[in-house]
């Protein structure tokens, strides 16, 4: 479904991300850890399509077509879906009247009918009950006032409502109290299917108990240096990313 | 990022006119220039009374000893008076049956403004008055009023009918020395709408009046009065497109409003002139003065405007609280675009105990365009409980445009509350990004974030204008971000 060949990336001349290998395929359940400033979010953002980075070298095909070329919402077109780490804020524009515009911008590039406002209203409460967001968040504007752990629900209920085929979901267990972090594991686990592929970015291992990945890979300093099953992501836990720079070194 | 920026606001701003279309009609036109003898031979054609006339010359004698304002944070060339057409008038051409009966190739202009003119094919509940260069083309629905005893009709057709009503009223609320371009408009003034509500009645349709200018080198002068009588309510909205040409034109109009005791009036515009091409070419220079007074207790006026065209907008609907328990409103939208600018806002002149006002205005701008806001409440000695609150957000798209606030406040009385509050915003490559993720497209995203920063204001209009107010400030936008 995804494959990236060495991707490298860079920002002011800078190089953050220095050749990235990976192979998603789908059914796959993928994890992403890795120290701070390593890169796990600039990944995620070239994949999604923001402009601020130069890409230098590299490929990347997403369902056999090269991604790269597209624009950020024909790739969500295409079934991309990034959960922001940071969401952003839009005053005065309903979460309504912004998921009814992207499902039906979506529709309209796939050349679908728009959704009636019924069937809308049907999906958004199926999707409301899945995560269990309520509709005091929904009948606001886009995460405006939302707290952290607010914004990160709102991510996975536009997940669930857009239902796309690659979802990247940069930390969206941060922050989250035990109960959302159930939440957000049940979104991942329902969107699961052989069809489907999900790669979560994440500092914790314990995301991992609800979630569980298929492989765990380390950024470490814009390349993953080390891949694994889900076991590694314990050692990890266990030993933190100094074992991995000593056995990077050796 | 600055790039990303850059090259996203390039390709947003820079959206088609919809409107810039020229019908070729023949024009009773007179020659280029202002004198006495121009004002007596529009004053001839119109087939006005005396009184008119001797309006009009007081006003062009006033005229002559004054200056155009300087004060607007605007930068307005030179304007040659003596380089205008102050008259010209579409020439019907077909043979019509009746006088009511309208050339067929105005109707056809119209129709393209999405304006029918044939009564059934109008919205329902909407009556119309369409002006085209200097006369009115059409009033539908007169007949319909008329049964209510209410007047519904061109400017010009008041002045010859309803002489006693005019001379009453006309300049009561904006006198001809009141400032260069009303002076101006006094003396020249082409057509317009005139209106009257009787006492207790409610006026059961939105009245509206559609100004096109069409004409070369021709200025438009319209003037509209409307006075609503005690206990009655009036709802009245406006609309104005004109040609795409490359020399500026001129617009310099004026609107009275009177409500007596416990009348109501909401009037909304929605201003889409030519607002010149990306380089700042052409484009429609609009002066207007409109000014509403509450006249009678517990009257009420409210100002609706969505200002998105014009090269330059110099306008402050203005509402003086005379009566008791009087309200006035002021709910504004004005986006600038390209090299567009705009100096807008209101005053509110409390007068009565108890008067309230209500000031939201909401500047949106792109591109290279200016835009202020400025507002004057004063509240006078006897305004015992004068209450007001003004809210004014401005919302910038890159950061080559400019806002501004001036808001003026002078108090005189100490029991006055007077409350102001502004914000400046900026929609942030990072919202575009958030809305592109989605599958939105970055115009889609701009309205939709434009759409939601006006939404207070644009709940203010009726419903089915409202649907058309929110596609124009995207359209107004197009090319602002891409
Ligand atoms: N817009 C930017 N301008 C300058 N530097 C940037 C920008 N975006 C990212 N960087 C730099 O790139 C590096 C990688 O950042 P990135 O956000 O991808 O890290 P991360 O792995 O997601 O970290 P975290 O775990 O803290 O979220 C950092 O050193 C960061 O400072
Ligand atoms: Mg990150």
């Amino acid at each position: 479904m995804l494959l990236i060949k060495d991707l490298r990336v860079s920002i002011d001349g800078e190089e953050i991300l220095k050749g990235i290998n990976l192979e998603v395929k789908a059914g796959e359940l993928h994890a992403i850890m890795g120290p701070n400033g390593s890169g796990k979010s600039t990944l995620a953002a070239v994949l999604a399509g923001r402009e601020l980075y130069e890409i230098t070298s590299g490929k990347v095909l997403f369902k056999g077509e090269d991604l790269l070329e597209k624009s950020p919402e024909e790739r969500a077109k295409d079934g991309l879906f990034l959960g922001f780490q940071y969401p952003i804020e839009i005053p005065g524009v309903s979460m309504v009247n912004f998921m009814k515009t992207a499902i039906n911008s979506i529709r309209k590039n796939r050349g679908e009918e728009p959704l009636s406002a019924s069937e809308f209203l049907k999906k958004m409460r199926e999707k409301k009950d899945l995560v269990e967001i309520s509709s005091s968040l929904t009948n606001r504007s886009v995460n405006e006032g939302f707290s952290g752990g607010e914004k990160k629900k709102n991510e996975i209920f536009q997940m669930a409502m857009l239902e796309p085929e690659l979802a990247i979901l940069d930390e969206t267990d941060s922050g989250l109290d035990i109960d959302a972090l159930r939440i957000v594991a049940r979104g991942v686990n329902n969107l699961k299917s052989p069809l489907n592929a999900t790669i979560v970015i994440t500092h914790y291992q314990r995301l991992l108990e609800y979630i569980v990945p298929d492989f765990v890979h380390v950024l470490y300093n814009g390349r993953f240096v080390k891949s694994g099953g889900k076991e590694l992501a314990l050692l990890l836990e266990e030993k933190g990313y100094e074992w991995i720079n000593a056995e990077e070194v050796n | 990022m600055q790039n990303e920026q850059d090259h996203i606001l390039n390709e947003v701003t820079s959206g088609e006119y919809k409107f810039g279309f020229y019908t070729d009609i023949e024009q009773d036109s007179i020659g280029r220039g202002l004198d006495e003898d121009v004002i007596r031979t529009i004053s001839a054609k119109k087939n006005e009374p005396e009184f008119m006339l001797e309006f009009r010359l007081k006003a062009y004698r006033h005229w002559l000893t004054m200056k155009m304002p300087e004060w607007a944070h605007l930068d307005i060339p030179v304007i040659d008076y003596q380089d205008q057409i102050y008259y010209s008038a579409p020439v019907q051409k077909a043979k019509l049956n009746s006088l009511d009966e309208v050339d067929p190739e105005l109707i056809e202009t119209f129709n393209k403004l999405g304006i029918p003119l044939e009564e059934q094919k109008l919205l329902s509940g909407v009556a119309v008055d369409a002006v085209m260069d200097s006369i009115s083309v059409k009033t539908t629905f007169k007949e319909t009023l008329a049964e209510l005893g209410i007047i519904f009709c061109s400017f010009s057709e008041a002045v010859r009918e309803h002489p006693d009503l005019v001379r009453q009223y006309m300049g009561s609320v904006v006198p001809y020395t009141d400032n260069f371009f009303a002076a101006l408009n006094s003396a020249v003034f082409s057509d317009g709408s005139f209106c009257y509500i009787p006492k207790g009645v409610r006026c059961p349709m939105e009245l509206s009046t559609y100004f096109r200018i069409n004409a070369a080198n021709t200025g438009q002068f319209e003037r509209t009065l409307i006075v609503a009588e005690d206990k009655s309510y009036v709802s009245y909205l406006e609309g104005c497109t004109a040609p795409m040409r490359d020399e500026n034109q001129l617009h310099a109009a004026i609107v009275e409003i009177v409500a007596l005791g416990s009348a109501e009036v909401k009037y909304a515009t929605v201003q889409n002139w030519y607002p010149g091409n990306k380089e700042g070419k052409g484009g429609i220079y609009n002066f207007v003065t409109k000014r509403g007074i509450c006249k009678g207790d517990n009257s009420k006026i409210s100002w609706t405007q969505i200002e998105t065209g014009s090269a330059i907008t110099w306008k402050y609907p203005s509402v003086i609280l005379r009566g008791h328990n009087t309200t006035g409103e002021f709910y504004s939208v004005a986006v600038t675009n390209n090299r567009q600018q705009a100096d807008t806002g209101t005053k509110m002149i409390h007068i009565g105990k108890n008067s309230k006002s209500i000031i939201i205005s909401k500047g949106i701008s792109a591109g290279l365009s200016n835009n202020s806001y400025r507002g004057l409440v004063k509240v006078l000695r006897g305004a015992e409980n004068a209450r007001n609150f003004s809210q004014c957000d401005s919302l910038l798209l890159g950061d080559k445009c400019g806002a501004h606030t001036f808001p003026y406040i002078e108090s005189a009385n100490h029991s006055a509350v007077i409350e102001h509050e502004a914000t400046t915003s900026k929609i942030g490559e990072d919202q575009i990004f958030y809305c592109n993720q989605r599958g939105i497209s970055t115009e889609d995203a701009i309205g939709l974030i434009v759409n939601g920063y006006a939404k207070e204001v644009l709940n203010k209009l009726p419903m089915e204008f409202a649907v058309e107010a929110q596609k124009l400030l995207q359209i107004s936008l197009e090319g602002s971000v891409g």
